[in-house]
């Protein structure tokens, strides 16, 4: 390509770029999320899942390299993006008064480096099995399979910990919000028709995110699932 | 009406500015806000001290000179309407008005609340108009134009560049200023020649100027004494990636 390196340190190019990565790590989150609620169908379910994932091998490795060189390239040029416009304006007002411009909207430097730190405790606690004294003494399930489903259920019964994940998951909301219409605007996929519907479809995706992932801890919390084994 | 107003005031770019309070008295309720800082700028002639310097041209919405802050809101609080248009009515009586010039590293303070705008100039120098002399106005139907087609260009043409869309927004951004300059002639076939260089240019001479980037918040759009809708923006970036990827392929 040979306009590429223009395209790439343009303001518009690198929205692009975020908006192409933001994508990718949506999908991520939606497919996450229909996993993970198969907690809801039993141990079976889960611990089988998870052991298809593992099973998958170097593909599992592809989709992680390309989640993480997606939430590098997200951050890379969201920072350099957030950067530039401070540097726009070096003189504040004294009085300022949004019309449009949502809370959320405003805020997706901190509502993702939250996330961030959330995802990297997340990726610790169950992925690399820490921050928990039972996670070593779990025994596999009867067919052999890592027990994920206690690993979530004794992971979440700890409050502090199921608190970090609602708090970790607001935020990612709180992103999603803004993040899920703006990306069709960054990539041109818009009109003035579209704008507030795809507005109010951001809204309601966000939040049925949330509602679907913190279904998990707060189960576990009110004690409506219990391990498969007791430790 | 009476009200107080918060003025910024800065006697040129080096210097320091900070707020001053002035008063403004027997405000009729029909006065413009530009006649009314007129009035008060009167006063301060008469008392020998230096009148609040601002911008104003046509005062009826059409020239976009008067870049004002009014109350955190570029142009002040009625939407859509520039500051000209803008009537004391408006206000509660007796309230504290807060005004200061458009914000941006790109819009360099002259004096007070007067700034330089030539930053909007220079993005259409770099492409917004179209080269060919084409002599006087053809016949009107020699060249085809879709209706839906030439209402969007109308729409997007009828930008004043009066640069409250880069003043309101978060990040001091001029997407919808370049957007509506690139799309109204993008939507027509005088501006197809054109149209992959005009794009290209005028978004790199807008990135050039320190504007911000967009993180589509649609304040701008929110301002905007035109109605510009923020769907240009989409129009803009359709327009750069269409031209980068003709670009790329050598074309």
């Amino acid at each position: 390509m040979t306009n590429f390196p223009g395209f790439y340190r343009s303001s518009i190019g690198k929205k692009m770029i975020v908006a192409l990565t933001g994508v990718i790590l949506m999908l991520f989150v939606i497919g996450h999320l229909l996993g993970n609620l198969q907690i809801f169908l039993g141990p079976r379910w889960v611990n089988d899942y998870a052991q298809h994932l593992r099973d998958l091998g170097p593909l599992l490795w592809a989709v992680r390299i390309t989640l993480l060189i997606a939430v590098f390239l997200h951050i890379y040029f969201t920072v350099s993006l957030a950067l530039d416009n401070r540097r726009a304006r070096p003189q504040g007002y004294e009085k300022r008064n949004y019309i449009k411009a949502s809370y959320a909207s405003r805020h997706m430097v901190v509502s993702g480096l939250v996330v961030l730190a959330f995802v990297v405790f997340h990726l610790l606690h169950f992925t690399g099995r820490k921050f928990n004294a039972r996670f070593p003494m779990l025994k596999n399930d009867p067919l052999n399979h890592y027990d994920v489903y206690s690993m979530m259920v004794y992971g979440f019964q700890n409050v502090y910990v199921s608190a970090f994940y609602i708090i970790g998951l607001f935020l990612l909301t709180l992103h999603l919000t803004h993040g899920t219409s703006s990306f069709f605007q960054s990539l041109g996929l818009n009109d003035k028709k579209l704008t507030p519907q795809l507005a109010f479809g951001a809204r309601v995706f966000a939040w049925l995110l949330f509602i679907g992932y913190t279904a998990i801890p707060v189960a576990v919390l009110l004690g409506l699932i219990h391990p498969a084994q007791q430790l | 009406m009476n009200f107080q107003l918060n003025v910024w005031r800065q006697a040129n770019a080096k210097s320091k500015g900070k707020f001053a309070t002035y008063e403004a008295r027997n405000i009729a309720p029909d006065t413009s806000f530009l006649e009314m800082l007129d009035i008060v700028n009167d006063e301060l002639t008469e008392r020998s001290e230096a009148p609040i310097a601002f911008d104003s041209d046509c005062r009826e919405g059409i020239c976009g000179a008067c870049a004002l802050t009014i109350n955190g809101q570029a142009h002040g609080p009625k939407h859509p309407a520039a500051a000209c248009q803008l009537y004391m009515r408006s206000f509660d009586d007796g309230k504290t008005i807060t005004v200061e010039p458009f914000r941006a590293k790109p819009f360099p303070l002259v004096r007070d609340l007067v700034i330089d705008r030539s930053a909007l100039d220079r993005i259409v120098q770099a492409g917004g108009f179209i080269a060919a002399r084409a002599g006087s106005a053809p016949e009107a139907n020699s060249i085809p134009v879709p209706k839906h087609n030439a209402d969007l260009a109308i729409e997007a043409a009828a930008c004043i560049g009066c640069g409250a869309c880069a003043a309101a927004c978060p990040n001091a951004s001029a997407m919808l200023f370049t957007a509506a300059k690139v799309s109204h002639l993008a939507f027509l076939p005088q501006g197809a020649p054109e149209r992959t260089l005009r794009v290209t240019k005028m978004v790199r001479q807008m990135d050039a100027e320190g504007f911000g980037n967009c993180t589509n918040t649609y304040e701008c759009e929110a301002v905007c004494p035109a109605e510009i809708s923020a769907s240009f923006i989409a129009k803009l970036n359709r327009e750069y990636a269409r031209a980068v990827l003709q670009r790329s392929v050598g074309e």
